[in-house]
């Protein structure tokens, strides 16, 4: 779960790393409150999104009536897909130079990664490019936490600051990453202040979705994803959908198998209408899940794709045509069934449907897309 | 890593539904279980096995190579450390939605005891006409066939597809390594790779990758060295950016973690990259 801005920096503020004054407003006229005292000011669309800058969605205010402008121009504005609902209102500040810190979840060393450059404010992937040398990459123990010694040795010999300010900095934000169960917390630009101060300009931070059980307060102000009126639904029914742009509805079992049945489904010509997973458990939803993908008004065909592993095929395809017929959609349907339970459910399939299931993966996704584009199956 | 039929496993978890379903299973195809680990449940018998507090205890009274986990994902840190801490050289993971922070530490830990992790988030592995440990259906002859064609997959239900392509296609499977869903696990596709490289019992490799984090471009540099035929398929192609198809996804940095980035890095390695799951057959038979 992605966090705006603010919420990224309640926790930075919590673990002693200096941000700016500011306040969290919804309406302009508490932006050009808040502004008469901070002074000169920033005005920041609080989205969970990158590129806010970009778009327009962070504006500097010399004075209070500037603020309300501004304010007035972020509110109600769409950043990505998100609209603005919420700005911080910030204190300027007297930059000197703009850094960069990180800490993540690496793959890799398969531990934390902290990430340190001296150069900041452009995305991570360019300082990689554009100054390798001057990003420190540091792994770490999960087990012994931030080892600030070994941090401090591997910071480059010339910096715009105090090396001790750096490191007691990047153990805070590594407390933050640590405590919270981070995917990523990130401060882009870390700034140097005229009078040597450290303060995070900006905060990226993600909490890993599995570990929500046990933050649920902070959870409380994350981003949840923002979802259409079909996937709220999916998600109340606790199943895995995805609502997209094309024509042919899927269902699948398995993460992997649902991916590739939308990988052939547009290898072979046709645009996927969903993710949806409803194997494991989620065979007993058959019906709603079926409901779900009818729902979508782009549905013109809809492929099933069982291969049982420890799910059996004749319990998912039960489960399906009994949707089916109690649901009986004008559309036509097309099933590639493998794997445990494949006898059964062929044999359930052309008992009670009329149709046979193809052999292969392939020749279904085909008869799909060849249907879903008006043409014979 | 590979299972072998003479190795001796404990299940933890092994009193639970999914714990007593697959260990029967797992028994009957030819896995040696020698019992399982319950704290609530010790010394009494389940299956006809000992149960026993802690894998601890359980190493101390017979000899245990490997640990599978039927545990709920806040469960998995402390029965892994537990597996490690008894000195059991390989654990598999098959928990989906473990914490990675919790996933990271295991690893540390296993690392410093020379454990090899597979998973979390895995079906298993199976070393055909031998054992498996996990749930892979090792037991349907559609799916899987003694043959020389060694499997690595990150998901269990696009594995086992492939598994059964491959079958129909005459071509059997020597073992099936699921490393594995999740953004950070314990043996990689290069991993894998590399055990089936020196695996005398596997010809070729079927290599069945996902879009996000680098395992497959990894994997593709080790490739590069390889006598053995490699044929991949790449998942999630079609997966629209910055959402998450069902497995958690992993930071993207520079070109890595793209779709064609890996296609291209896999190719550039010799590998044939098929844009269906049906093509990995084809590529091996003709190959």
């Amino acid at each position: 779960m992605n966090f705006a801005e603010h919420a990224g920096k309640a926790l930075l503020k919590a673990a002693g790393i200096p941000v700016p004054e500011g306040v969290l407003a919804t309406t302009a006229q508490e932006v050009g409150r808040a502004a008469q005292r901070l002074g000169p000011c920033v005005v920041k669309a609080q989205v969970a999104t990158g590129k806010r800058g970009k778009a327009g969605g962070i504006k500097v205010a010399a004075d209070a009536t500037g603020a309300e402008a501004a304010a007035k121009a972020i509110l109600g504005m769409t950043i990505g897909e998100h609209r603005v609902e919420r700005v911080l209102v910030e204190q300027q500040m007297p930059i000197v130079t703009e850094m960069y810190a990180a800490v993540l979840n690496d793959p890799v060393s398969k531990g934390p990664l902290a990430l340190f450059s001296a150069q900041g404010g452009i995305d991570i992937e360019e300082i990689a490019v554009s100054h390798p040398g001057a990003l420190v990459r540091l792994p770490l123990d999960i087990r012994k936490g931030f080892d600030a010694p070994r941090f401090e040795a591997a910071l480059p010999v010339k910096l715009p600051c105090d090396r001790a300010a750096v490191a007691d900095l990047m153990g805070k934000l590594y407390a933050v990453y640590a405590r919270n169960d981070a995917e990523l917390v990130e401060i882009n630009p870390l700034i140097v202040t005229r009078d040597g101060r450290l303060i995070a300009l900006d905060c990226k931070f993600t909490i890993d979705d599995s570990a929500i059980p046990r933050h649920s307060a902070v959870a409380e102000t994350g981003t949840p994803d923002r979802l259409t009126a079909l996937e709220e639904r999916g998600k109340a029914l606790g199943l895995k959908f995805i609502e997209l742009d094309g024509s042919v509805g899927v269902l699948a079992n398995g993460a992997g198998l649902t991916m590739t049945t939308m990988d052939a489904v547009r290898h072979y010509g046709g645009q996927p209408a969903n993710f949806m997973e409803i194997g494991g458990e989620s065979y007993t939803k058959a019906k709603p899940a079926l409901e779900l993908v009818l729902a979508n008004p782009r549905v013109k065909c809809l492929l099933v794709n069982f291969c049982g592993a420890f799910a059996r095929t004749d319990v998912m395809a039960e489960g399906v045509i009994n949707a089916w017929l109690a649901l009986k959609p004008d559309i036509p349907i097309f099933f590639t069934i493998h794997g445990t339970g494949e006898a059964e459910a062929i044999a359930m399939v052309k008992e009670r449907l009329g149709i046979t299931p193809f052999d292969l993966m392939d020749d279904a996704v085909k008869a799909a897309v060849t249907a879903a584009r008006g043409g014979a199956a | 890593m590979i299972v072998r039929g003479n190795e001796t496993v404990l299940v933890q978890g092994i009193t639970g539904k999914q714990g007593t379903f697959w260990s029967e299973r797992m028994r009957e195809y030819g896995t040696k279980i020698v019992g399982g680990v319950n704290p609530k449940r010790a010394g009494e018998a389940h299956l006809g096995l000992p149960v026993w507090g802690t894998a601890r205890e359980a190493a101390r009274e017979t000899a245990i190579d490997v640990a599978v986990m039927f545990i709920p994902p806040f469960g998995v840190k402390e029965a892994a450390l537990d597996a490690i801490e008894a000195g059991i050289g390989k654990i598999v993971c098959l928990t989906e939605h473990v914490p990675v922070h919790d996933t990271m530490y295991v690893l540390a830990a296993a690392r410093e005891r020379n454990c090899q992790v597979i998973g979390p988030n895995t079906a298993g592995i199976v070393t055909v006409g031998e054992c498996f440990v996990g749930f892979m259906p090792a037991f349907n002859p559609l799916v899987f066939q003694p043959g020389k064609v060694g499997v690595i997959s990150r998901s269990g239900s696009l594995g086992t597809l492939v598994c059964l392509n491959l079958v129909q296609a005459g071509l059997g499977i020597s073992a099936f390594i699921g490393i594995g869903g999740d953004p950070v696990i314990g043996t990689t596709t290069r991993d894998a790779l590399m055990v089936l490289d020196g695996d005398e019992k596997t010809a070729a490799v079927a290599l069945v990758g996902e879009i996000g984090g680098s395992m497959e471009e990894e994997a593709a540099e080790y490739a590069r060295g390889m006598k053995k035929p490699i044929a991949a398929f790449i998942a999630g192609g079609a997966a629209p950016p910055g959402k998450r198809m069902g497995h958690a996804g992993a930071i993207v940095m520079g070109d890595k973690g793209t779709y064609a980035g890996k296609k291209a890095a896999l190719e550039a390695a010799g590998v044939t990259v098929c844009p269906t799951p049906s093509g990995i057959a084809e590529a091996l038979r003709n190959g």
